[in-house]
Protein backbone atom coordinates (compact mmCIF):
# COMPACT_ATOMS: atom_id res chain seq x y z
CA UNK A 1 0.00 0.00 0.00
CA UNK A 2 0.98 3.75 -0.54
CA UNK A 3 2.09 5.13 2.59
CA UNK A 4 -0.48 8.07 3.78
CA UNK A 5 1.03 11.36 4.71
CA UNK A 6 -0.28 13.76 6.45
CA UNK A 7 0.03 17.04 4.50
CA UNK A 8 -1.24 20.67 4.57
CA UNK A 9 -3.31 21.69 1.83
CA UNK A 10 -1.11 24.17 -0.15
CA UNK A 11 2.03 21.56 0.64
CA UNK A 12 0.55 18.61 -1.24
CA UNK A 13 -0.34 21.10 -4.19
CA UNK A 14 3.54 21.57 -4.55
CA UNK A 15 4.90 17.47 -4.00
CA UNK A 16 1.63 16.85 -6.50
CA UNK A 17 2.98 19.60 -9.14
CA UNK A 18 6.59 17.96 -8.51
CA UNK A 19 5.15 14.22 -8.67
CA UNK A 20 3.25 15.55 -12.26
CA UNK A 21 6.96 16.73 -13.37
CA UNK A 22 6.68 20.10 -12.84
CA UNK A 23 10.11 21.64 -12.43
CA UNK A 24 9.24 25.27 -13.30
CA UNK A 25 7.39 27.58 -10.75
CA UNK A 26 7.36 31.01 -10.88
CA UNK A 27 5.64 33.15 -8.39
CA UNK A 28 4.89 35.89 -5.24
CA UNK A 29 3.98 34.87 -1.52
CA UNK A 30 0.08 35.88 -0.90
CA UNK A 31 -1.82 34.87 2.27
CA UNK A 32 -3.32 32.21 1.92
CA UNK A 33 -1.21 30.15 -0.37
CA UNK A 34 2.28 30.94 0.70
CA UNK A 35 2.97 27.73 2.19
CA UNK A 36 2.72 26.56 -1.55
CA UNK A 37 5.47 28.93 -3.04
CA UNK A 38 8.06 28.22 0.16
CA UNK A 39 7.07 24.53 -0.79
CA UNK A 40 8.25 25.30 -4.07
CA UNK A 41 11.24 26.86 -2.79
CA UNK A 42 12.51 24.26 -0.89
CA UNK A 43 11.70 21.13 -2.94
CA UNK A 44 12.81 22.61 -6.79
CA UNK A 45 16.20 24.08 -5.48
CA UNK A 46 16.83 20.18 -4.88
CA UNK A 47 16.17 19.06 -7.97
CA UNK A 48 18.85 19.59 -10.90
CA UNK A 49 18.01 21.64 -13.36
CA UNK A 50 14.84 22.57 -11.80
CA UNK A 51 14.11 26.54 -11.05
CA UNK A 52 12.00 28.02 -8.70
CA UNK A 53 11.96 32.33 -8.64
CA UNK A 54 9.95 34.41 -6.29
CA UNK A 55 9.17 37.07 -8.69
CA UNK A 56 9.12 40.99 -7.68
CA UNK A 57 5.55 41.11 -9.01
CA UNK A 58 2.63 38.36 -10.33
CA UNK A 59 2.75 39.98 -13.36
CA UNK A 60 6.70 39.17 -13.48
CA UNK A 61 5.66 35.17 -12.79
CA UNK A 62 2.86 35.21 -14.89
CA UNK A 63 4.96 35.87 -17.79
CA UNK A 64 7.95 34.13 -16.26
CA UNK A 65 5.36 31.12 -17.12
CA UNK A 66 4.93 31.76 -21.03
CA UNK A 67 8.29 31.82 -21.14
CA UNK A 68 8.84 28.42 -19.49
CA UNK A 69 6.06 26.70 -21.14
CA UNK A 70 7.03 28.17 -24.44
CA UNK A 71 10.46 25.96 -23.88
CA UNK A 72 7.97 22.97 -23.61
CA UNK A 73 8.42 22.64 -19.42
CA UNK A 74 5.92 21.78 -16.86
CA UNK A 75 5.44 24.96 -15.55
CA UNK A 76 3.26 25.89 -12.30
CA UNK A 77 2.29 29.75 -10.76
CA UNK A 78 -0.33 30.48 -8.13
CA UNK A 79 -1.49 33.02 -5.56
CA UNK A 80 -5.19 33.95 -3.96
CA UNK A 81 -7.14 36.98 -5.19
CA UNK A 82 -5.59 40.07 -5.85
CA UNK A 83 -2.43 38.05 -7.52
CA UNK A 84 -4.71 36.68 -9.38
CA UNK A 85 -6.14 39.30 -11.21
CA UNK A 86 -2.74 40.89 -11.88
CA UNK A 87 -1.91 37.66 -13.50
CA UNK A 88 -4.89 37.84 -15.90
CA UNK A 89 -3.21 39.48 -18.69
CA UNK A 90 -0.56 37.40 -18.68
CA UNK A 91 -3.25 34.25 -18.82
CA UNK A 92 -4.83 36.13 -21.57
CA UNK A 93 -1.51 35.35 -23.18
CA UNK A 94 -0.97 32.24 -22.54
CA UNK A 95 -4.61 30.98 -23.69
CA UNK A 96 -3.57 32.64 -27.47
CA UNK A 97 -0.40 31.41 -27.15
CA UNK A 98 -1.73 27.89 -26.63
CA UNK A 99 0.57 27.47 -23.92
CA UNK A 100 -0.39 24.67 -21.53
CA UNK A 101 0.68 25.47 -17.78
CA UNK A 102 -1.34 25.04 -13.79
CA UNK A 103 -2.37 28.54 -12.20
CA UNK A 104 -2.88 27.91 -8.60
CA UNK A 105 -5.95 29.87 -6.94
CA UNK A 106 -6.65 29.27 -3.17
CA UNK A 107 -10.01 32.14 -2.78
CA UNK A 108 -9.77 34.74 -0.39
CA UNK A 109 -11.99 36.95 0.73
CA UNK A 110 -13.15 39.88 -1.97
CA UNK A 111 -13.17 42.08 -3.96
CA UNK A 112 -10.19 44.29 -3.44
CA UNK A 113 -7.73 43.84 -0.81
CA UNK A 114 -10.49 42.14 0.79
CA UNK A 115 -10.03 39.70 3.67
CA UNK A 116 -7.60 36.15 4.07
CA UNK A 117 -10.05 34.23 4.87
CA UNK A 118 -11.85 31.03 2.66
CA UNK A 119 -14.09 32.51 0.03
CA UNK A 120 -15.42 30.98 -3.23
CA UNK A 121 -15.86 34.50 -5.36
CA UNK A 122 -13.48 34.49 -8.04
CA UNK A 123 -16.20 31.58 -9.97
CA UNK A 124 -16.90 33.92 -12.59
CA UNK A 125 -12.76 35.19 -13.24
CA UNK A 126 -12.26 31.86 -13.04
CA UNK A 127 -14.57 30.25 -15.86
CA UNK A 128 -15.91 33.07 -17.63
CA UNK A 129 -12.76 34.32 -18.95
CA UNK A 130 -10.99 36.61 -16.13
CA UNK A 131 -8.16 38.19 -18.98
CA UNK A 132 -9.52 39.57 -22.15
CA UNK A 133 -10.75 38.13 -25.29
CA UNK A 134 -12.58 34.92 -25.96
CA UNK A 135 -10.63 32.57 -24.30
CA UNK A 136 -11.31 29.65 -21.16
CA UNK A 137 -9.45 28.08 -18.77
CA UNK A 138 -9.85 24.31 -17.54
CA UNK A 139 -10.96 24.85 -14.16
CA UNK A 140 -10.91 22.23 -11.27
CA UNK A 141 -12.01 22.77 -7.79
CA UNK A 142 -11.26 20.22 -5.36
CA UNK A 143 -12.68 19.64 -2.10
CA UNK A 144 -9.92 17.75 -0.13
CA UNK A 145 -5.92 17.39 0.18
CA UNK A 146 -6.14 14.33 -1.40
CA UNK A 147 -8.00 16.22 -4.86
CA UNK A 148 -5.63 19.15 -4.47
CA UNK A 149 -3.06 15.94 -5.32
CA UNK A 150 -4.88 13.77 -7.52
CA UNK A 151 -6.74 17.49 -9.28
CA UNK A 152 -2.92 18.96 -9.60
CA UNK A 153 -1.69 16.13 -11.40
CA UNK A 154 -5.00 16.17 -13.40
CA UNK A 155 -4.52 19.59 -14.22
CA UNK A 156 -1.04 19.32 -15.77
CA UNK A 157 -2.78 16.46 -17.75
CA UNK A 158 -5.37 18.42 -18.94
CA UNK A 159 -3.28 21.51 -19.77
CA UNK A 160 -0.96 19.53 -21.94
CA UNK A 161 -3.66 17.56 -23.78
CA UNK A 162 -5.50 21.00 -24.97
CA UNK A 163 -2.75 22.90 -24.90
CA UNK A 164 -4.68 25.45 -22.65
CA UNK A 165 -3.99 27.11 -18.96
CA UNK A 166 -5.82 25.30 -15.93
CA UNK A 167 -6.55 26.31 -12.89
CA UNK A 168 -6.79 25.09 -9.53
CA UNK A 169 -9.61 26.66 -7.87
CA UNK A 170 -9.64 26.11 -4.01
CA UNK A 171 -9.49 28.14 -0.96
CA UNK A 172 -8.16 29.34 1.87
CA UNK A 173 -9.27 26.37 4.51
CA UNK A 174 -8.27 23.66 1.59
CA UNK A 175 -4.96 25.10 1.66
CA UNK A 176 -4.60 25.53 5.17
CA UNK A 177 -6.02 22.27 6.59
CA UNK A 178 -3.86 19.23 6.69
CA UNK A 179 -5.32 15.56 6.01
CA UNK A 180 -3.92 12.09 4.58
CA UNK A 181 -2.49 12.18 1.35
CA UNK A 182 -1.34 9.08 -1.22
CA UNK A 183 0.70 9.62 -4.07
CA UNK A 184 0.66 6.83 -6.56
CA UNK A 185 3.21 6.40 -8.92
CA UNK A 186 3.47 8.81 -11.31
CA UNK A 187 4.52 7.49 -15.14
CA UNK A 188 7.01 9.60 -16.42
CA UNK A 189 5.64 8.58 -20.29
CA UNK A 190 1.89 10.55 -19.51
CA UNK A 191 3.70 13.74 -19.98
CA UNK A 192 3.55 14.20 -24.02
CA UNK A 193 6.26 15.20 -26.43
CA UNK A 194 6.34 19.11 -27.47
CA UNK A 195 9.00 18.41 -29.94
CA UNK A 196 6.70 19.40 -32.63
CA UNK A 197 5.66 22.62 -31.55
CA UNK A 198 8.04 23.72 -28.19
CA UNK A 199 10.88 26.38 -28.53
CA UNK A 200 14.33 25.69 -27.82
CA UNK A 201 17.28 24.69 -29.90
CA UNK A 202 16.09 25.12 -33.99
CA UNK A 203 19.51 23.17 -34.60
CA UNK A 204 17.83 20.95 -38.02
CA UNK A 205 14.61 22.82 -37.90
CA UNK A 206 12.89 25.55 -39.05
CA UNK A 207 12.96 28.48 -36.45
CA UNK A 208 9.48 29.06 -34.85
CA UNK A 209 8.23 31.71 -32.86
CA UNK A 210 5.10 31.32 -30.30
CA UNK A 211 2.98 34.91 -30.15
CA UNK A 212 -0.08 35.80 -28.46
CA UNK A 213 -1.56 38.02 -31.33
CA UNK A 214 -2.02 38.07 -35.29
CA UNK A 215 -2.94 41.86 -36.57
CA UNK A 216 -4.71 40.45 -39.57
CA UNK A 217 -8.47 39.76 -38.24
CA UNK A 218 -8.83 37.35 -40.53
CA UNK A 219 -5.40 35.15 -39.64
CA UNK A 220 -6.39 35.74 -35.80
CA UNK A 221 -10.14 34.69 -36.70
CA UNK A 222 -8.49 31.32 -37.53
CA UNK A 223 -6.33 31.53 -34.57
CA UNK A 224 -9.05 31.64 -32.37
CA UNK A 225 -11.74 29.10 -33.91
CA UNK A 226 -9.09 26.56 -33.66
CA UNK A 227 -8.81 27.49 -29.52
CA UNK A 228 -12.98 27.33 -29.88
CA UNK A 229 -13.00 24.10 -30.94
CA UNK A 230 -10.88 22.80 -27.94
CA UNK A 231 -13.48 24.43 -25.61
CA UNK A 232 -15.99 22.33 -27.81
CA UNK A 233 -14.46 18.95 -27.15
CA UNK A 234 -13.73 19.97 -23.61
CA UNK A 235 -16.99 18.49 -22.22
CA UNK A 236 -15.77 15.01 -22.41
CA UNK A 237 -13.67 16.01 -19.64
CA UNK A 238 -16.27 16.91 -17.28
CA UNK A 239 -15.95 15.00 -13.73
CA UNK A 240 -18.48 15.30 -10.56
CA UNK A 241 -19.26 13.92 -7.60
CA UNK A 242 -23.14 12.66 -6.79
CA UNK A 243 -24.08 11.88 -3.56
CA UNK A 244 -27.78 9.98 -1.99
CA UNK A 245 -29.06 10.76 -5.58
CA UNK A 246 -31.54 8.30 -5.56
CA UNK A 247 -34.69 9.39 -4.64
CA UNK A 248 -33.96 13.90 -3.07
CA UNK A 249 -36.62 15.54 -1.76
CA UNK A 250 -34.00 18.40 -2.33
CA UNK A 251 -30.86 18.68 -4.34
CA UNK A 252 -28.08 20.79 -3.11
CA UNK A 253 -24.96 21.93 -5.56
CA UNK A 254 -22.17 23.45 -4.27
CA UNK A 255 -18.27 22.78 -4.82
CA UNK A 256 -15.10 22.35 -2.92
CA UNK A 257 -15.32 23.51 0.93
CA UNK A 258 -19.16 23.63 1.04
CA UNK A 259 -19.76 20.93 -0.72
CA UNK A 260 -17.92 18.86 2.59
CA UNK A 261 -20.33 21.11 4.72
CA UNK A 262 -23.20 19.61 2.68
CA UNK A 263 -22.05 16.18 3.20
CA UNK A 264 -22.58 16.61 6.97
CA UNK A 265 -25.78 18.30 6.64
CA UNK A 266 -27.00 14.90 4.40
CA UNK A 267 -26.33 12.65 7.28
CA UNK A 268 -27.91 15.07 9.47
CA UNK A 269 -30.90 14.91 6.90
CA UNK A 270 -31.16 11.64 7.25
CA UNK A 271 -31.50 11.46 10.93
CA UNK A 272 -34.29 13.55 10.77
CA UNK A 273 -35.85 12.01 7.19
CA UNK A 274 -35.38 14.65 4.96
CA UNK A 275 -33.28 13.15 1.93
CA UNK A 276 -31.09 15.34 0.80
CA UNK A 277 -28.70 14.87 -2.90
CA UNK A 278 -25.54 16.28 -3.78
CA UNK A 279 -23.99 17.44 -7.04
CA UNK A 280 -20.65 18.37 -6.68
CA UNK A 281 -19.05 19.76 -9.72
CA UNK A 282 -15.00 18.83 -9.83
CA UNK A 283 -14.46 20.32 -13.14
CA UNK A 284 -15.87 23.99 -13.24
CA UNK A 285 -15.48 24.70 -17.09
CA UNK A 286 -16.53 22.18 -18.41
CA UNK A 287 -19.47 22.58 -16.25
CA UNK A 288 -21.38 19.34 -15.42
CA UNK A 289 -24.70 20.91 -16.88
CA UNK A 290 -26.10 17.02 -18.20
CA UNK A 291 -26.44 15.74 -15.06
CA UNK A 292 -28.10 19.15 -13.19
CA UNK A 293 -30.47 19.40 -15.67
CA UNK A 294 -31.45 15.42 -15.18
CA UNK A 295 -32.02 16.56 -11.70
CA UNK A 296 -33.91 18.97 -12.53
CA UNK A 297 -36.37 16.76 -14.06
CA UNK A 298 -36.47 14.98 -11.05
CA UNK A 299 -36.83 17.23 -8.16
CA UNK A 300 -38.50 20.55 -7.76
CA UNK A 301 -36.28 21.85 -5.90
CA UNK A 302 -32.63 23.04 -6.02
CA UNK A 303 -30.70 24.71 -3.77
CA UNK A 304 -26.99 26.07 -4.62
CA UNK A 305 -24.94 27.22 -1.88
CA UNK A 306 -21.53 28.99 -2.09
CA UNK A 307 -19.14 31.28 -0.58
CA UNK A 308 -19.90 34.39 -2.78
CA UNK A 309 -22.97 36.52 -3.59
CA UNK A 310 -23.71 34.07 -6.30
CA UNK A 311 -21.42 33.10 -8.73
CA UNK A 312 -21.85 29.19 -9.90
CA UNK A 313 -25.90 29.85 -9.08
CA UNK A 314 -26.08 31.37 -12.49
CA UNK A 315 -24.63 28.12 -14.57
CA UNK A 316 -26.85 25.95 -11.98
CA UNK A 317 -29.78 28.07 -13.45
CA UNK A 318 -28.72 27.32 -17.15
CA UNK A 319 -28.76 24.14 -16.59
CA UNK A 320 -31.62 23.47 -15.25
CA UNK A 321 -33.35 25.22 -17.75
CA UNK A 322 -36.41 26.56 -15.85
CA UNK A 323 -37.63 22.74 -15.11
CA UNK A 324 -36.97 23.08 -11.07
CA UNK A 325 -36.62 26.27 -9.05
CA UNK A 326 -32.99 27.55 -8.37
CA UNK A 327 -32.59 28.87 -4.70
CA UNK A 328 -29.27 30.59 -3.37
CA UNK A 329 -27.44 30.49 -0.06
CA UNK A 330 -24.32 31.87 0.51
CA UNK A 331 -21.68 34.04 2.74
CA UNK A 332 -19.07 35.97 1.47
CA UNK A 333 -16.52 38.20 2.62
CA UNK A 334 -14.19 35.22 4.09
CA UNK A 335 -17.32 33.78 6.37
CA UNK A 336 -17.64 29.68 6.04
CA UNK A 337 -21.16 28.44 5.43
CA UNK A 338 -21.55 26.38 8.74
CA UNK A 339 -24.06 22.78 7.92
CA UNK A 340 -26.42 24.42 10.62
CA UNK A 341 -27.04 27.35 8.08
CA UNK A 342 -27.44 25.35 5.23
CA UNK A 343 -29.83 22.68 6.88
CA UNK A 344 -31.94 25.41 7.96
CA UNK A 345 -32.25 27.15 4.59
CA UNK A 346 -33.00 23.07 3.29
CA UNK A 347 -35.89 23.29 5.77
CA UNK A 348 -36.99 26.41 5.18
CA UNK A 349 -37.03 25.87 1.11
CA UNK A 350 -39.23 22.25 1.63
CA UNK A 351 -41.61 24.18 4.50
CA UNK A 352 -42.86 26.97 1.93
CA UNK A 353 -43.01 24.85 -1.40
CA UNK B 1 -17.55 9.76 14.31
CA UNK B 2 -14.83 9.49 16.77
CA UNK B 3 -14.31 12.74 18.01
CA UNK B 4 -14.74 16.56 17.33
CA UNK B 5 -12.24 18.56 18.86
CA UNK B 6 -11.34 22.42 19.04
CA UNK B 7 -8.16 23.08 21.20
CA UNK B 8 -8.19 26.60 21.91
CA UNK B 9 -5.42 29.11 23.96
CA UNK B 10 -2.79 31.43 23.49
CA UNK B 11 -0.76 31.73 20.74
CA UNK B 12 2.68 30.07 22.24
CA UNK B 13 0.79 27.50 24.23
CA UNK B 14 1.48 24.38 21.67
CA UNK B 15 -2.19 24.85 20.44
CA UNK B 16 -1.79 23.85 16.87
CA UNK B 17 0.98 21.03 17.66
CA UNK B 18 -1.60 19.27 20.23
CA UNK B 19 -3.95 19.18 17.48
CA UNK B 20 -1.45 17.74 15.17
CA UNK B 21 -0.39 15.22 17.16
CA UNK B 22 -3.86 13.42 17.51
CA UNK B 23 -4.73 14.06 13.90
CA UNK B 24 -1.10 12.40 13.00
CA UNK B 25 -1.73 9.44 15.54
CA UNK B 26 -5.14 8.92 14.14
CA UNK B 27 -4.01 8.75 10.40
CA UNK B 28 -1.45 6.20 11.91
CA UNK B 29 -4.01 4.52 13.14
CA UNK B 30 -5.95 3.83 9.81
CA UNK B 31 -8.86 7.04 10.65
CA UNK B 32 -9.93 9.39 8.38
CA UNK B 33 -8.75 12.58 10.13
CA UNK B 34 -8.68 16.55 8.99
CA UNK B 35 -7.03 19.15 11.11
CA UNK B 36 -8.00 23.09 10.47
CA UNK B 37 -6.04 25.94 12.28
CA UNK B 38 -7.18 29.39 12.65
CA UNK B 39 -5.09 31.36 10.61
CA UNK B 40 -4.18 35.05 9.79
CA UNK B 41 -4.42 38.20 12.16
CA UNK B 42 -5.82 36.51 14.94
CA UNK B 43 -2.63 34.38 15.16
CA UNK B 44 -1.03 37.24 15.53
CA UNK B 45 -0.22 37.38 19.58
CA UNK B 46 -3.58 36.94 20.09
CA UNK B 47 -5.80 33.62 20.64
CA UNK B 48 -4.85 30.53 18.66
CA UNK B 49 -7.12 27.96 17.76
CA UNK B 50 -7.46 24.53 15.29
CA UNK B 51 -10.16 21.98 15.23
CA UNK B 52 -9.63 18.37 14.63
CA UNK B 53 -11.78 15.43 13.46
CA UNK B 54 -11.28 11.81 14.18
CA UNK B 55 -13.34 9.46 12.28
CA UNK B 56 -14.19 5.81 11.44
CA UNK B 57 -16.27 7.48 7.94
CA UNK B 58 -15.35 10.05 5.31
CA UNK B 59 -14.64 13.28 7.41
CA UNK B 60 -17.32 15.40 5.86
CA UNK B 61 -17.50 19.21 6.78
CA UNK B 62 -13.84 20.26 8.13
CA UNK B 63 -15.53 23.48 9.96
CA UNK B 64 -17.38 22.62 13.25
CA UNK B 65 -19.82 24.83 14.47
CA UNK B 66 -20.01 22.58 18.07
CA UNK B 67 -17.22 20.50 19.19
CA UNK B 68 -17.97 17.09 21.27
CA UNK B 69 -14.60 17.83 23.09
CA UNK B 70 -13.31 21.67 23.58
CA UNK B 71 -9.83 21.81 25.49
CA UNK B 72 -9.52 25.27 26.65
CA UNK B 73 -6.26 26.12 27.68
CA UNK B 74 -6.95 29.75 29.12
CA UNK B 75 -10.75 31.73 30.11
CA UNK B 76 -10.95 33.77 26.91
CA UNK B 77 -11.16 30.26 25.06
CA UNK B 78 -13.56 29.03 27.94
CA UNK B 79 -15.45 31.93 26.94
CA UNK B 80 -15.97 31.58 23.51
CA UNK B 81 -16.17 27.89 22.95
CA UNK B 82 -17.87 27.00 25.90
CA UNK B 83 -21.58 27.66 24.41
CA UNK B 84 -20.87 25.36 21.31
CA UNK B 85 -20.08 22.18 22.98
CA UNK B 86 -22.51 19.44 22.20
CA UNK B 87 -24.41 18.52 24.71
CA UNK B 88 -23.18 15.59 27.19
CA UNK B 89 -19.71 16.85 25.46
CA UNK B 90 -16.86 17.54 27.30
CA UNK B 91 -14.72 20.12 28.72
CA UNK B 92 -11.20 20.08 29.18
CA UNK B 93 -9.87 22.43 30.48
CA UNK B 94 -6.36 24.60 32.40
CA UNK B 95 -7.13 25.03 35.69
CA UNK B 96 -4.07 26.79 35.99
CA UNK B 97 -5.11 30.06 34.32
CA UNK B 98 -8.90 29.53 33.95
CA UNK B 99 -10.57 30.45 37.72
CA UNK B 100 -14.36 30.60 36.89
CA UNK B 101 -16.16 27.15 36.96
CA UNK B 102 -18.32 25.83 33.63
CA UNK B 103 -21.35 27.54 33.29
CA UNK B 104 -23.14 24.40 31.64
CA UNK B 105 -24.14 21.70 33.16
CA UNK B 106 -24.98 19.43 30.69
CA UNK B 107 -21.85 18.10 30.03
CA UNK B 108 -18.28 16.52 31.70
CA UNK B 109 -15.55 18.68 33.03
CA UNK B 110 -12.24 17.57 33.23
CA UNK B 111 -10.02 20.41 35.08
CA UNK B 112 -6.39 19.67 34.82
CA UNK B 113 -3.77 22.36 36.80
CA UNK B 114 -1.42 22.33 33.43
CA UNK B 115 0.80 25.05 33.98
CA UNK B 116 1.26 23.99 37.67
CA UNK B 117 2.14 20.77 36.81
CA UNK B 118 4.26 21.51 34.04
CA UNK B 119 6.04 23.89 36.38
CA UNK B 120 6.80 21.12 38.63
CA UNK B 121 8.52 19.15 35.92
CA UNK B 122 10.38 22.33 35.11
CA UNK B 123 9.23 23.47 31.37
CA UNK B 124 5.91 25.60 31.28
CA UNK B 125 6.03 24.47 27.37
CA UNK B 126 5.06 20.72 28.29
CA UNK B 127 1.64 22.63 29.88
CA UNK B 128 -0.08 21.56 26.52
CA UNK B 129 1.19 17.53 26.57
CA UNK B 130 0.06 17.30 30.37
CA UNK B 131 -3.60 18.56 28.97
CA UNK B 132 -2.96 16.21 26.10
CA UNK B 133 -2.56 13.40 28.46
CA UNK B 134 -5.72 14.10 30.31
CA UNK B 135 -7.16 14.19 26.56
CA UNK B 136 -6.23 10.81 25.89
CA UNK B 137 -6.97 9.12 29.02
CA UNK B 138 -10.41 10.14 28.73
CA UNK B 139 -11.31 10.33 25.27
CA UNK B 140 -9.31 7.31 23.51
CA UNK B 141 -9.71 8.00 20.27
CA UNK B 142 -6.05 7.29 19.70
CA UNK B 143 -3.25 5.08 21.71
CA UNK B 144 -0.90 6.69 23.85
CA UNK B 145 1.60 4.65 22.73
CA UNK B 146 1.08 6.19 18.97
CA UNK B 147 1.19 9.54 20.21
CA UNK B 148 4.38 9.02 21.81
CA UNK B 149 5.87 7.71 18.72
CA UNK B 150 4.64 10.92 16.81
CA UNK B 151 6.39 13.03 19.06
CA UNK B 152 9.19 10.99 19.00
CA UNK B 153 9.51 11.60 15.23
CA UNK B 154 8.45 15.19 15.57
CA UNK B 155 11.08 16.31 18.46
CA UNK B 156 13.70 13.97 15.94
CA UNK B 157 16.14 15.76 16.27
CA UNK B 158 16.10 17.14 19.53
CA UNK B 159 17.31 16.03 23.14
CA UNK B 160 16.24 12.68 24.52
CA UNK B 161 15.74 15.10 27.57
CA UNK B 162 13.13 16.83 25.40
CA UNK B 163 11.13 13.45 24.56
CA UNK B 164 11.55 12.20 28.34
CA UNK B 165 9.93 15.54 30.00
CA UNK B 166 7.44 15.16 27.28
CA UNK B 167 5.97 11.59 28.25
CA UNK B 168 5.99 12.19 31.56
CA UNK B 169 4.28 15.98 30.84
CA UNK B 170 1.58 13.24 28.87
CA UNK B 171 1.46 10.97 31.73
CA UNK B 172 0.86 13.29 34.46
CA UNK B 173 -1.68 14.40 32.39
CA UNK B 174 -3.23 11.16 31.81
CA UNK B 175 -3.28 10.11 35.83
CA UNK B 176 -5.12 13.47 36.30
CA UNK B 177 -8.09 11.50 34.63
CA UNK B 178 -7.33 7.73 35.90
CA UNK B 179 -6.64 8.34 39.70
Amino acid sequence: MVERLLMKGNEAIGEAAIHAGCRYYFGYPITPQSELTAYMARRLLKIEGAAFIQSESEIAAINMVYGAAAAGGRVMTSSSGPGISLKQEGISYLACAELPCVIVNMMRGGPGLGSIQPAQGDYFQATKGGGHGDYHLIVLAPSSVQELVDLTIKAFDLADKYRNPAMILGDGLLGQMMEPVQFKEFQKERIPSKEDWALGSCQGRKPRRIVPFNLDPDELEKIVNKIGRKYEDLPKEVQYEVVNMDDPDIVVVAYGTVARVVKTVIQKGKKEGINIGLIRPITLYPFPYAVINDAANRVKQILVAEMSLGQMVEDVKLAANGKSKVFFYGRTGGVVISPVEIWEEVKKILNQN
Amino acid sequence: MLDEIIIAGFGGQGILLMGRLIAHAGMLEGKNVAWMPSYGPEMRGGTANCTVIISSEEVASPVVSNPITLIAMNQASLDKFEPLVEKEGIIILNKSLISRDVNRDDLEVIKVPANDIANELGNLRVANMVVLGSYIAKRRTVKMETIVMVLEETLGEKSEKMIALNKEALKRGEKIVTE
